[in-house]
């Protein structure tokens, strides 16, 4: 067998793993569990727009979550019952993305001639500003409708059919939450594919330059802001995708899902998975978004076997051992779980 | 102009405090260059844990301030001891890692820390038992209260404190020298290690000094009080010029006039499209607008890109 | 012979320190061009200037005929002056060849679509970028080393590195700081065939220099920065005998 056939074989077994785990997940755990993985590929999605800013261009944001709140609140004002507008999922997911793309250069741009840490305090405060803005949007006019955000926001749907409902399928009923999942993993998959082909190219070799030496980078002719900020833009654009997403799969949209949190949730993935390597990024992704929920559905019934009753709040008790786990992971690598090669040999010596 | 002034009485307290907590944060990144993420929840614990001993002496019979002394103490020596961990175990082991990893560390320490908070004192606000002296006054048209006068002083004083340790002693000679260069004062005989320690450990006194101050002006403490105030107290710090100590002073009596007299007269000024709920976005917008046009800070020095 | 570039008045200073007084220089097609002085009389400052690095105060550049405005790096490199840097910079994570291939940037298009979907400009363009990178990295003697990380270069080799790298973006003009520092007797001697050999391919080299002996044997005409000030410009020869100059290093030493 030849590398190549080896790899197409790998993409197989890859494919048809993907295209079985919402079917086998759904009937060995439930339903509950596909709706958990249908966020880990959101969160992915995220990581992935994220890892190109942080990862390849090293520009730390603090406030990546703001470009999923675009994504998220376009689709709302555009498909729910709160301006009786109710445009098609084609046509309000590539106007987020655009969106949140111009959003990422309004916001990138003053930012540019900024340092490491101070660059992420001023994205740390871009994204709050977006959300306090987003709560408090409801007066004079009312735009966002404040805290209690928008619900009722229109399902997804592909070719007439809404994801939301179920469908039968060679004897297989399907519930929204795989077709969720498919069309989730489908787009994720691109956004993997539209990754590795910019990492490995002119763009992509000029952010890992900046990232090195910005200096030298200059020197060697790359227009750093423009090529900083088409990082900035590229990222958030990912980020107004996953955030349309988000908005029709929940069919609910709130200032409260766009906090600080969320954005250092979406940086841990890619720090902890492995910066700028898209595999670890995944690896990152999946494992933030499984692990949490597996503990929260486990660790009240554990408490109860071992001492009888809930001793911590499992809510708790989950965010401590995030924050020792974060901890303890940069300790003891701190390159992330699963880094580049290059950087693995390195550590190996 | 009552409103004015009013503000500006509001501004000098809470700029105070900023100022307190913000000197943690400089201190740090004078030395290490790093900005300490988890000093805001410090804050709180200082916060939290003054209140429980407060608590405990509350009916004791001794006089209000005596007990609020004994609280502040309390916390002061919480807040240290908490300060000297987290740098031993969060920072220290990786002060020649990637850039991020402390970064990650800190996040990971808040997030500890919160979370104990939670466990500790529970989701519920508390309210602070008015022990201080509580009377207002009155001054062209605006009124202030004793316990406004005992922060800025108290905090006054502090900071003075503070500026003759760190220019007067040989102590503060020590530290200003690791914050040129760790390793020629190394050479001289400076044991950086106990120097960064001892950084922590007083800048985390003075973020108990800092929470106590701020649970007694607003009467309130809670778990999650600690994120947003160290986010201002570090603009603040930025404003003034990270790593310089009067800067970090002047940033944050700066801030909270700046937020105090946005949040007057946003209303007025906006034509009522925009209210006072908008006060938390002035110390971003602040931080935004002193970053672009002056990176260093207002006190900072310039320093240009090294080819 | 043609002169490349021109430098008239070249002023620059920090705070209130003048690290450049008026400095004017004209540099020939095809010769190298050695700048010396003692430590801290502004030969960097000088190249720093000149590549856009950092604003200049006063004065005009002319290159290759043109005058260059208050430019960014990225537009000198572009008008054809590229350099290397005094305490090796290199992508330290990236590999060899991806080093060079980054310095080619200036000289090739391909933007995001391109290389999300490999159309065929965008695969000759990448492949002619890989078959460049590699014929530089031959051409300064690393090709066998073209897969590793920089940092995992000896130190020599990051010196070539370098070179290659700003070669790569086509100068008409290679600014090298101190190119030799650091550098054992070997090493250096190898690296002045290196620069020879670059002359003697038409380019014309800007050269700060410590090594006096290596300046004196591979440069045409030698310019001396003294406190920012140009004391001296004509062949080697002739500078050594000058007595501002010998005044300028005894001073300085002393």
């Amino acid at each position: 067998m030849t590398a190549k056939h080896r790899s197409w074989l790998g993409m197989a077994l890859i494919g048809t793993a993907l295209a079985l785990a919402p079917i086998v997940v759904g009937a060995s755990l439930g339903n509950a569990w596909v709706r958990v993985l249908d966020f880990a590929a959101l969160y992915i999605m995220l990581a992935l727009g994220l890892n190109i800013v942080v990862g390849f261009a090293g520009l730390l944001d603090l406030g990546y979550i703001a470009f999923y709140a675009v994504g998220a609140y376009l689709y709302a004002l555009l498909a729910s019952p709160h301006f009786g507008i109710h445009w098609p999922v084609w046509a309000v997911l590539p106007l987020g993305a655009l969106v949140a793309g111009i959003f990422g250069v309004l916001l990138g741009a003053p930012t540019l001639r900024l340092r490491g840490d101070y660059l992420a305090i001023v994205t740390l405060g871009f994204g709050e500003i977006i959300r306090i803005f987003l709560n408090n949007l409801n007066t004079p006019v009312n735009i966002t409708n404040g805290p209690k955000g928008i619900a009722r926001i229109d399902a997804i749907s592909l070719f007439g059919q809404p994801l939301s409902k179920s469908v039968d399928f060679l004897g297989i009923t399907f519930s929204g939450v795989m077709l969720y999942y498919y069309l989730f993993v489908v787009l994720a998959l691109g956004i993997v594919f539209v990754g590795i082909r910019l990492q490995d190219s002119r763009i992509g070799r000029a952010w890992v330059a900046i990232r090195e030496d910005e200096v030298a980078a200059k020197a060697c002719g790359i227009n750093t802001r423009n090529v900083k900020l088409l990082a900035f833009a590229m990222g958030a654009t990912f980020g107004g995708v996953s955030g349309g997403l988000f908005a029709g799969f929940q069919e609910f949209v709130s200032p409260e899902s766009f906090g600080l949190m969320e954005s250092i949730m979406v940086l841990c993935m890619v720090v902890l998975g492995g910066m700028g390597h898209i595999p670890g990024v995944i690896l990152g992704g999946l494992m933030l978004t499984v692990l949490p929920e597996a503990f929260r559905h486990g660790a009240g019934p554990m408490q109860q076997a071992v001492f009888g009753k809930v001793l911590l709040d499992p809510e708790a008790l989950r965010m401590l051992l995030f924050g020792l786990a974060l901890i303890a992971v940069m300790l003891y690598r701190p390159a992330g779980l699963w880094p580049e090669p290059r950087h693995r040999r390195e550590l190996a010596k | 102009m009552d409103i004015f002034l009013q503000q500006i009485i509001n501004g000098l307290t809470l700029g105070s405090i900023y100022a307190l907590v913000a000197l943690g944060y400089t201190m740090v990144y004078g030395i290490l260059g790093l900005i300490n993420f988890a000093h805001g929840e410090v804050v709180m614990i200082g916060a939290l844990s003054s209140l429980t001993v407060i608590r405990l002496l509350a009916d004791s019979g001794l006089p209000g301030p005596v007990v609020v002394l004994i609280g502040l103490l309390a916390a002061a020596l919480v807040c240290m001891a908490l300060g000297f961990t987290i740098e031993r175990v969060a920072y220290r082991p990786l002060r020649n890692a990637p850039r991020l990893a402390p970064l990650i560390t800190a996040i990971g320490v808040s997030i500890v820390l919160q979370q104990l908070a939670m466990l500790t004192w529970g989701r519920s606000y508390h309210s602070v038992p008015a022990l201080l002296p509580a009377a207002t006054h009155e001054v062209l048209g605006a009124t202030f209260t004793e316990v406004q006068v005992i922060i800025v002083a108290v905090a006054a004083l502090t900071m003075a404190g503070l500026m003759l340790l760190v220019n007067r002693t040989r102590l503060g000679r020590a530290m200003r020298a690791t914050a040129e260069n760790p390793a020629i004062a190394g050479l001289m005989g400076v044991d950086a290690n106990r120097i960064i320690s001892l950084t922590f450990v007083i800048g985390s006194a003075l973020a108990a000094l800092a929470g106590v101050l701020v649970a007694a002006n607003y009467g309130i403490a809670h778990y999650h009080m600690g994120f947003i105030l160290g986010l201002k107290a570090f603009t603040a710090a930025v404003l003034g010029g990270i790593g310089n100590l009067a800067g970090a002073v002047v940033g944050g009596v700066l801030l909270g006039v700046i937020e105090a007299l946005g949040a007057g007269y946003i209303g007025d000024l906006t034509g009522g499209v925009l209210g006072s709920h908008y006060q938390d976005v002035f110390a971003f917008f602040v931080l935004i607008v002193v970053l672009i046009f002056r990176p260093s800070g207002l006190m900072g020095e310039k320093v240009s890109e090294r080819a | 012979m043609t002169v490349l570039l021109e430098a008239r008045g070249v002023t620059k200073h920090f705070g209130g320190v003048q690290a450049l007084k008026e400095v004017s220089l004209t540099i020939r097609q095809g010769e190298i061009y050695g700048l010396i002085g003692p430590n801290g009389a502004g030969k960097t400052t000088f190249f720093n200037v000149l590549t856009g690095l950092y604003p200049r105060d006063g004065g005009e550049i002319s290159f290759g005929g043109e005058t260059l405005r208050l430019a960014s790096p990225h537009e000198v490199a572009k008008a054809g002056i590229a350099r290397t840097f005094q305490n090796i910079r290199l992508f330290a994570n990236m590999t060899a060849r991806e080093n060079v291939m980054v310095g080619r940037h200036v000289r090739t298009r391909a933007g995001v679509v391109g290389a999300v979907f490999r159309d065929r400009r965008t695969r000759d363009e990448e492949a002619a970028l890989r078959r460049r990178a590699d014929e530089l990295l031959r051409y300064v003697g690393i090709e066998h080393r073209a897969d590793d990380v920089a940092r995992h270069l000896a130190y020599g080799d990051q010196r070539r590195l370098e070179i290659a790298r700003a070669l790569a973006t086509d100068p008409k003009l290679l600014a090298l700081d101190e190119p030799a520092a650091g550098m054992n007797a070997t090493e250096t001697a190898s690296l002045k065939s290196l620069i020879e050999g670059l002359r003697a391919d038409g380019l014309t080299v800007l050269l700060i220099e410590h090594d006096v002996r290596l300046v004196m044997g591979l440069c045409d005409r030698v310019a001396v920065l003294d406190y920012g000030e140009k004391i001296a410009e004509d062949v080697p020869i002739s500078v050594q005998r000058n007595p501002k100059v010998i005044e300028a290093y005894l001073g300085g030493s002393a």
